[in-house]
């Protein structure tokens, strides 16, 4: 907003020097803007200092927790922190934490780019509308909706497609199942996929309606079939927002609780196979060892949590950085 | 380009032999057929499985016929074609499934008792109780939360769009971006760590500041994005007459984009209405009313949809699906409402 600078005063005939001198005491002197402009560049800054509070004292915590701890805390796979001295690490958490996302992954980008290629260039425009309505509204159902859904619904569910699985590919030990309740990783994987659909979905929807007309048209023009034209012009022209999507998509599996507390039955172990317990999530484990934590056991969950912390940033920082890229760019296609 | 329509409709050497309209129809149905078929033949026993052959059935089925008379090209495209619908139709099938389960399975004991009651003379086990003590936490620890994080996130948004330049406004807007995914536990163990240093028990105001934490970035956004919707023309205007740029934003700028904002904040409080991990690290959950969210524990409406689902059993199962719906329809009417007012109030 470049007005403000040159605005400030009712034009005079004084010489540019002059009112610029004028405007800089006037804009000082002037109580109100003062007091407002204190008050807005105030909240700025505590949106800082509470981001690096977050840092301080999660680390601040966590170094309590670590300095006690007996065993690594990366590498250490169980997690009694109300043992004297207490022993935990995260090695579990971090494998079921990357398992569940990437299994996630795997099953909602792919098909959330397909619903939002179905929005913008196959669905009758009639419908289109309502449906991207609707997906916004399902963006917005709670995470525990889901896990109450997942648990209850989904779980008993998957058994056939388990025993499937394990008929027809138990050979691979990957998806070998032991005929236990399916609430291992594959069950989390699956219901954090439905629930990131919604996101990714939207966001590579809003690229895609980006794309240049003039991009397809030329397509057309050349005699290229609808699918080529998405080939050739709209999924280049997405790329880098699909993946911003996907990865915004990434960090909120990364991070979801509630859905994983109530549907995944955890085990401190490492599994091959997906369809067998093994593994837990950093945000899941606090959920449901925060009730039985002493002091100890909750300044170790805040230290697991940190991980937690860290690893989202980079990849929202990651997603950012490939949103602001493109941006940059965006200028030369319109 | 008539000749050109002209030349198709003929069906002239320029464009090559296509299928009928009603064909993809022909072969869903021939597809269907031969799965369910197949699906008695075998004697396989889920609707699932049938579904799956007729869609594996109809997209091979498709590139045939298609490849047979309308050449390779074409019939990838109608390959990917059905495959977008296929992903469209699977993907539809858990959401629905979700909103229906939620919808029948919550009105079975939702009713005015459910609503007026609290769990506290109920054990978990036994039928009735409801969920007055968790609405009324709920509000509380969400109206504080809006509170606290609403001006932040809209004086924010205020210094971005108007005072901001320099390194200060962007590393804000940057740490507002980092701050969007902050899982909400974090910020529920952010607020855990200064109740441990301040030996402080669970209370709802705490649940308050962790959510104000999650709502500030997504008020900074949206009122961010309708701020810069404010033509410049209107500050000029109002800056020309001498007036001071406090009031130029108080009086021209906020009031114009006021819809987006309130639209924003709603979609927020929508947001952090159903957030369970902060409130169950902070505020524990308690069956007893407790309307003082400044002094001991206090429910909240997603804490005790997983307090039920955790205890187990029909009668609590039956109240965490009624809490459930109770919830979703709160979250779904504020979206509503909120989207209504943005179409009403757009800056014009």
């Amino acid at each position: 907003m470049d007005i403000s600078t040159t605005t400030d005063v009712p034009p005079s005939a004084s010489p540019p020097s002059l009112t610029e001198r004028k405007r800089a005491a006037r804009g000082a002197t002037r109580p109100g803007d003062r007091i407002f402009l204190g008050l807005s560049r105030g909240s700025g800054i505590l949106l800082l200092v509470i981001m690096a509070a977050i840092a301080v004292f999660l680390t601040y915590r966590a170094s309590l927790a670590i300095s006690r701890d007996h065993g690594n805390f990366l590498t250490t796979f169980e997690w009694n922190t109300n043992l004297t001295p207490p022993s935990f690490g995260i090695a579990v958490l971090a494998f079921g934490t990357i398992v569940s996302s990437v299994i996630a992954m795997v099953i909602a980008v792919p098909v959330a780019v397909a619903i939002a290629l179905f929005l913008t260039h196959y669905a009758p425009r009639r419908l289109s509308g309502p449906i991207a309505y609707v997906i916004d509204l399902l963006a917005a159902v709670p995470s525990i909706v889901y896990g109450l859904w997942g648990a209850l619904i989904l779980v008993p569910h998957l058994r056939g497609l388990y025993g499937w699985l394990d008929t027809y590919f138990g050979w691979t030990g990957i998806l070998s199942w032991e005929e236990g309740a399916p609430r291992t990783m594959l069950a989390v994987g699956i219901l954090l996929a439905i629930m990131i659909l919604p996101i990714i979905t939207n966001v590579s929807r809003e690229v895609f309606r980006q794309v240049p007309r003039m991009h397809e048209e030329a397509a057309l023009a050349l005699g290229a079939t609808r699918w080529e034209v998405v080939r050739m012009s709209v999924l280049p022209f997405g790329r880098s927002g699909v993946i911003s999507a996907s990865m915004l998509g990434l960090g909120r599996a990364l991070g979801e609780t509630m859905a994983v507390a109530t549907v995944l039955s955890p085990d401190y172990d490492i599994h091959a196979s997906l369809l067998n317990p093994g593994g837990g999530t950093f945000a899941q484990n606090i959920a449901s060892k925060f009730g039985e934590a002493s002091e100890q056991g909750r300044d170790a969950l805040i230290a697991s949590g940190l991980v937690l912390f860290v690893i989202t940033l980079l990849v929202n920082g990651a997603a950012r950085a490939i949103i602001a890229r493109r941006k940059e760019y965006s200028g030369a296609n319109a | 380009m008539s000749t050109a329509a002209v030349t198709d409709k003929r069906g002239g050497s320029l464009s090559g032999a296509r299928l009928p309209k009603w064909s993809p129809w022909a072969i869903a149905a021939g597809s269907v057929a031969v799965a369910v078929g197949i699906g008695l033949g075998a004697g396989l026993g889920s609707e699932v499985q049938w579904g799956l052959i007729a869609a594996i059935l109809f997209v091979l089925g498709t590139y045939g016929v298609a490849a047979r008379v309308e050449g390779r090209r074409q019939a990838k495209d109608r390959v990917a074609t059905s495959l977008v619908w296929v992903a469209f139709l699977l993907a539809v099938v858990p959401l629905v499934s979700l909103v229906w389960t939620t919808v029948s399975r919550g009105v079975k004991v939702l009713d005015v008792h459910f609503l007026t009651h609290s769990m506290g003379i109920v054990a978990d086990t036994e039928t009735g109780g409801g969920i007055y003590h968790a609405i009324i936490g709920s509000l509380e620890q969400v109206g504080l939360a809006t509170l606290i994080g609403a001006p932040i996130g809209v004086l924010t948004a205020v210094y971005l769009v108007e005072y901001g330049r320099g390194r200060l406004a962007q590393a804000v807007t940057f740490f507002v971006d980092v701050m969007t995914g902050i899982p909400s536990i974090v910020a529920g163990l952010f607020i855990l760590s200064l109740m441990l240093i301040l030996e402080l028990d669970p209370f709802g105001f705490a649940g308050s500041l962790a959510l104000a934490i999650l709502m500030m970035p997504v008020v900074v956004r949206s009122t961010e994005e309708m701020l810069k919707l404010v033509p410049n023309e209107l500050r000029e205007a109002s800056l020309a007459l001498g007036v001071p740029k406090w009031r130029t934003i108080l009086k021209v700028v906020l009031p114009t984009a006021i819809g987006g904002i309130t639209t924003g904040v709603m979609l927020a409080i929508a947001r952090i209405a159903g957030e369970t991990a902060p409130v169950l690290l902070l505020v524990f959950g308690n069956p007893f009313i407790n309307t003082d969210p400044f002094e001991g524990a206090q429910a909240s409406l997603p804490l005790y949809i997983y307090q039920q689902y955790a205890a187990g059993g029909d009668a609590a199962y039956d109240r965490a699906w009624a809490a459930s719906l109770t919830l979703i329809a709160f979250v779904m009417i504020l979206n509503l409402v909120a989207r209504g007012i943005a179409r009403w109030k757009t800056p014009r």
